[in-house]
């Protein structure tokens, strides 16, 4: 898998989710490659904005497309890392602001 | 406006998009901070720098810069300016 492969096959998912890539190719190119960089690591595509703990069951939650998404871009109008957003926050409807992280503490690698 | 000696450490993760946008303003700006990729490191390295990273942030999330005294958390290009003095 390539990043520009993965950036077509994600653009495709994302817009049958009702949501969006960012508009930021280059910044998205840059997490796609975070993205598949932690694949080659760990086995999975663990979050690249993260600390992994390489063990699957202790990051499932943090899986691309993790398990915050949805309510970070419903709150934010984009995922912790920027890669997914809404069609409004792309159309700058709504504020980019820092999306503060979600997940709860004591499942993150501290 | 900090000096030119002032000390920066940044607290990254290789594959983050904000962490590497963060380098790249540095970069941009001609300044060299000391660059710490936590997730490159392993076992008794990457505990005591992540004790580190916990005192500053106790959020431990990336990235995490110290500019001298000043804690800036997450790529927010105003605080950094502010703190870095650059208009």
């Amino acid at each position: 898998m390539t990043p520009d492969k993965l950036y077509d096959i994600l653009s495709i998912y994302a817009s049958s989710q009702g949501i969006r890539l960012n508009k930021d190719k280059p910044f998205v190119m840059d997490i796609l490659q975070g993205l598949l960089t932690n694949e080659a690591r760990y086995g999975y595509r663990s979050c690249p904005c993260r600390l992994a703990w390489a063990v699957k069951e202790k990051d499932s939650d943090i899986v691309c497309p993790c398990v915050y998404r949805d309510p970070d871009i419903k709150e934010f109008g984009s995922c912790f890392c920027g890669l997914y957003v809404s069609a409004d926050w792309n159309e700058e409807k709504i504020a980019h602001r820092q999306v503060p992280e979600r997940r709860p503490k004591e499942k993150r690698m501290m | 406006m900090v000096s030119k000696k002032a000390k920066i450490k940044l607290y990254a993760l290789s594959t983050c998009s904000h962490c590497m946008r963060t380098k790249r303003f540095f970069k941009e700006h001609g300044i060299e901070p000391e660059i710490i990729d936590v997730d490159l490191l392993t076992g008794a390295e990457r505990e005591r720098i992540m004790n580190e990273v916990r005192k500053f942030n106790p959020e431990c999330s990336f990235p995490t810069i110290c500019i001298d005294d000043d804690v800036i958390v997450g790529f927010n290009e105003e605080k950094l300016r502010t703190a870095l003095g650059i208009r």
